[in-house]
Parts: structure tokens; sequence; C-alpha cells
């Protein structure tokens, strides 16, 4: 091409729509990575069991709601159903943690040591609450981290005490940081509590033998659904519910929940980019303008080229290869602007992201592919030109 | 023997618009192999026509064209294609180079259509540059070379696909007189040393008359025929 400049204009189109591509795909895949991270954080191939009728999400409902699981029916839960590995029953509510002179509002959760396992929550340093511990309803504490952070500084914390609700807590354990949950709420606000303390000291609200929520690990993802299914037929059962009765619990099948988060972000990283490509179209049309044009100034060379012996294939491929060049020309630039405008955007937003080498070929091939497509209309044109009119052509 | 061309009862007719257009009406000759004809007439006297037949640019409306017993009527746009690449050889009034290539690869183009690789290639064009004078000179662009120097260029393409005819349109047309001579020497040389078939429309009468044979154009016939009185 004569003019550098409007080559270079010309594949602005192309470049731009690459790289929106390569960085949409970038921020999909980032996004998804990361959720695929919470899950795997969260514990794998749970099933969370509340109290009450739910049809949408919401990890808490009102105080005010009276709890029918009992105890009991964890114990039931994992002597009936052979599918399960682990079953932690928990109870939970806000509470004022105080060490010294500092305080802290957080949330306590009563629990088994079973509970720490299924939820993959790993110790730092310290140890997890014993049998005995539970059953005797000991005052012993396992901290989270960001209590660690606030109310202790830099200090171990093992074996100090801390008063909740007036009552003196010995802490035995500290908890591996995990950041932030998908929702943004701090995972390491967190003190758990034997279980029994917890129902006995802390939560003297509930009928004693109830509890707020029962953890189920399954053995793997393959009896997830069996276990489920199990679950709400014991449950039924045991609460003897009637045939035309609603459950007065909810089995959550979390990892199904995050799937269907998963998949909703993959369609929306498959949308962002179907939108950026619409750009790749404009620059496809910007290549074919210019081919146009380029061809009718070079009509006299297309004449001299077909008096000589050009077939009208030889002038085709000539035109084709040119707008070819154009686009791949454009479509590496594009990933490369793509690659360092999505490392800038992630830097400042703290947004994550992802490269996929996949979506790199794929672009790079599309934006060949735009080149050709676009660039054949004008190179046919020139291949069928006539020979005696093109040469007389100003 | 049997001449190189052959043509009878020639004719053609353009549509412009509603208007109907008889550019030929009926021309008949034959040319021998190396000769070196002359194609004079007014504007609009079909000689232009004529030769755009002849080089197979274009389809007679009615009437038969040989070359080397060849009939172009049937072909298809690439057949015609690949016999103007194999048999002949044009040069223009306006020289007609590309404008951004080298005067080696200027020659060169109709050897690339003709799919001969670069190492031959080079060799060919180089010595079609030779004939003309030109050697050494292969790697200046058109707009580095006179315009004798650019024709010339365009003769050693025409040449370099070693074609049957050399079709010729006004090719001094934009030369001065003295340059216009050497380009004349050159295809005198061709003609006589080569044995090169040359036809060319001039309408100067100097020019004219280094061809052996005036061939003139009226109103889409021929009107005269003879041997140039002065041989080369």
């Amino acid at each position: 091409m004569v003019n550098k400049m409007r080559s270079a204009l010309t594949m602005l189109g192309i470049i731009i729509g690459v790289a929106a591509v390569i960085a949409m795909v970038a921020l999909g895949l980032g996004a998804q990575s990361r959720i695929e991270e919470h899950i795997a954080s969260m514990g794998s191939n749970l099933l969370m069991v509340v109290p009450g009728s739910f049809t949408s999400g919401g990890m808490r409902f009102g105080a005010g709601t009276r709890s029918t699981l009992t105890v009991e029916d964890a114990k039931a839960i994992a002597a009936e159903i052979p599918g399960v590995k682990y079953v932690a029953p928990s109870t939970s509510g806000p509470v004022q943690v105080v060490s010294g002179n500092q305080n802290w509002s957080t949330e306590a959760q009563g629990t088994t040591p079973e509970l720490l396992d299924i939820r993959n929550w790993f110790i730092a340093s310290g140890r997890p609450f014993t049998t005995q511990e539970v059953e005797s309803s000991a005052k012993v504490c396992i901290l989270g981290n960001t209590l660690v952070d606030n109310l202790f500084g830099g200090i171990d914390p093992i074996g100090q005490i801390v008063r909740i609700k007036k009552f003196p807590f010995t802490v035995v354990g500290v908890l591996e940081p995990k950041g932030q949950s998908g929702m943004g709420r701090d995972q390491d606000d967190i003190v758990f509590v034997p279980f029994t303390t917890a129902q006995r000291n802390l939560f003297g609200r509930d009928i004693p033998g109830t509890v707020r929520q029962i953890s189920v690990q399954a053995r793997g993802p393959e009896v997830l659904s069996e276990v489920e299914e199990q679950i709400n037929d014991l449950l039924r059962q045991r609460h003897r519910i009637l045939p035309n009765q609603e459950n007065d619990f909810t089995v959550r099948n979390l990892t199904e929940l995050m799937g269907a988060i998963e998949q909703t972000g993959k369609v929306m990283a498959l949308l962002l980019a179907s939108i950026a490509s619409i750009s790749l179209i404009v620059g496809g049309i910007g290549i074919m303008n210019i081919m146009l044009v380029s061809v009718t100034e070079r009509t006299r060379e297309i004449g001299i080229r077909i008096a000589v012996g050009a077939k009208g294939r030889d002038i085709l491929l000539q035109f084709l290869i040119e707008s070819l060049v154009l686009s791949l020309i454009g479509g590496i630039l594009g990933i490369g602007i793509g690659m360092v405008g999505t490392f800038i955007l992630s830097h400042f937003t703290q947004w994550p992201t992802l490269f996929s080498v996949n979506a790199i070929i794929l672009a790079f091939l599309f934006s060949g592919s735009v080149g050709v497509f676009f660039g054949f209309y004008p190179a046919r044109k020139a291949s069928l030109l006539n020979p005696i009119d093109a040469l007389r052509y100003e | 023997m049997e001449p190189l061309i052959e043509v009878q009862g020639l004719e053609k007719v353009y549509r412009l618009g509603e208007v109907e257009v008889q550019a030929l009406q009926g021309v008949s000759l034959s040319i021998g192999k190396g000769e070196f004809v002359a194609i004079m007439g007014p504007s609009g006297s079909g000689k232009s026509t004529f030769m755009n037949i002849l080089g197979f640019l274009d389809h007679p409306t009615r009437g038969q064209y040989l070359l080397e017993g060849i009939n172009g009527e049937h072909l298809s746009r690439d057949e015609l294609a690949e016999i103007r690449n194999q048999k002949i050889g044009f040069v223009f009034q306006g020289f007609n180079l590309l404008a951004r290539t080298s005067a080696l690869e200027n020659v060169e183009l109709p050897l690339i259509y003709a799919r001969i690789s670069g190492v031959e290639r080079r060799e060919m064009a180089k010595k079609a540059l030779f004939e003309v004078g030109l050697e050494g000179r292969g790697h200046h662009h058109p707009s580095q070379l006179s315009g004798g120097e650019q024709q010339r260029v365009a003769i050693a393409r025409a040449l370099v696909n070693q074609p049957s005819i050399l079709l010729a349109d006004e090719p001094t047309g934009n030369l001065d007189s003295r340059t216009s001579i050497e380009v004349m020497e050159i295809f005198q040389h061709l003609n006589r040393d080569l044995g090169i078939t040359i036809i060319m429309i001039t309408h100067e009468h100097d020019i004219a008359s280094f061809a052996k044979r005036d061939i003139h154009f009226r109103d889409g016939r021929v009107v005269e025929d003879r041997n140039s009185a002065l041989q080369g």
C-alpha cells in the first residue's frame, strides 16, 4: 500500500475490535476463575440444610423464625446416609469479643470440629476443639485472622483469654486467612466456639437441641445429588411431614448454586466478546472500503497486468493477500494493545483477569477471516476489470 | 507457408447507450512472420480496435482472426490471458510501467504470470534489458529513468516471453524526436536481427517509414496496403 497513514487508519477498526475482544475475554475468564477459586475455598461437595422454606438466596433469616432442625437430625444424617463424609451442625449469631481494652464485633459460630474440615478452614496455629470440649461445653474458641489482627496486634493469641458475652474463653487455635468471599464479605471476621457452648451460653434464645444449620459434605461429586435427595427424604420422615405439606427446611446445594453463577459468568463473557466483535465487523467494512478505493486508484495497473497475462485468479489473489496482510497486522497489534490494556485496567481496578491462548489464536484467525471476507468483493471487482477500459483509465 | 496472422471479414460493433458504432466494417488481410507493419489512419478509423482484436484483448463481432492458426473466438477470459502472455508483447504510448517496482521487476511481470521460477525469471529479464540497451539499469525505478529509457523497459517487458508478435500503439507518442528515433532503431534491430514480427500504430509518417509495410485505415476499413518504399 502506498500510503502508510491510510493503511494505519484502515487497520484501526480491526485493532480496536481485537483489543476489545481480548480484554473482554480476559475479564470474563478472570471473573470466572475467581468464582471457581471461591467455590474451592468454600469446600467441595457441600450441602447446607437450613430451617424454613426458601425460594431464593439469603444466608440468614429473621430472628423470630423457629428452627426445627435438631442435633439429632444431624446425627441421623451422619448415621443413615452412606454417601455422607462429614456432618456438622452449627448455630451462629453476632457477638462482641473483648480482649483487654480492645473489642470487636463479629460473628460467632458454634460448631463441631468436622465443620472446619467441611468448609476448608485450615488451622494456622494451635488446634481445633476436641470432641470432649464439645461434649462438655468448654469455653474455648478459635479465632479468624481478622480478629487476631484487631484484638492482638502481632501477639500470638494462643492461650490468651477473651470475653464473649461476659464469658471468658480460652483461645486454642487461629485460622488460615481466606480473604473476601464472592459477595464481598470478610470471611476471616469470625470466631468459632463449640456448638454446645454456643447453645448454652451465647445464644440462649434457642430451644436446646435445635440448630441454625447443618453442613454436610458428601464423599464425592458423583453422590452429591443422591445424598441431597436422601437428606430430603430422611428429614421429611423425621419431621413427620405429610406428602402434601411443604418442607420446614431447605437443602441447599452450594456446588449447584456456584455452578449456576459460573454459567452466568460464561454467558456474560460470551456476550461481551460478541459485542466487541461488532467492532471487528466495522473494521472489516473499513478494509473493504479502502480496498475498493485502492482498486479504483490502480485500475491502470490492473489493466497492464491483465494485458500481459494475469488471469482473474491472479488479480483476485493479489488483492486478497493485501487485505489479509492488513487485517492480520491489525490483529497482531490489537492483541498486543489488548493485552497491555488489560494489564493496565486490572492494575487500577483490581479486577481479576486471565489470558487464554485459545482466545488469542481465535482473535488472530478471526481478524484474518475478516480480512479475507471483506477484501473479497474489491478483489473480485479488480479481477473482472476489462483491460481495454482499464488501460484507458486516467 | 501459412501466414502468422490471418484476418477475414473482421467487424466490430460497439453499443454506446442508444447508438451503435461500427468500429470495423470488414477487414481482411494477412501478415507474415518477420514483417514490420505500420498501421495509420485518422482518429476513429478503427486502428485501435483492430489492434485490440489482434492482441486478444477483444473479440470481433463478426469475422475471423487467426494467430498461428489459433482462433480466439470461443476462448474464456483466462484462456485469452494465457495466449496474450505467451504470444503477444504490448508497447503503449504511455509506457504503462508499474511505478513502485524496479525496471527488472517490471520486465519480469509477464514471466510471473507464466509461472516461471525466480532465478530463471531474473535471467530472462536481464537478457531482455540487454537487447534494448539497458543492461545494468535493472534496479532503477521508472521515476529514475528518462522517457526513452522507460519505453525501452516497456519494450523489454514485451519481449521477455519471446512472443510471436509485438503490438505497439503510438510507441513514440510521448517521446521527443531524437528519442523516438532511438526507439525505432531498437524496433528495427529486433525485427531485422531477431526476426520479431512488429505491428505498430502511428500517425507520424517519419516513424512509419521505419516499417516495411503501411496499412491505412479509414472509417473501419483498410484503404491502402503497400510495402514501404524505404527499406530498413
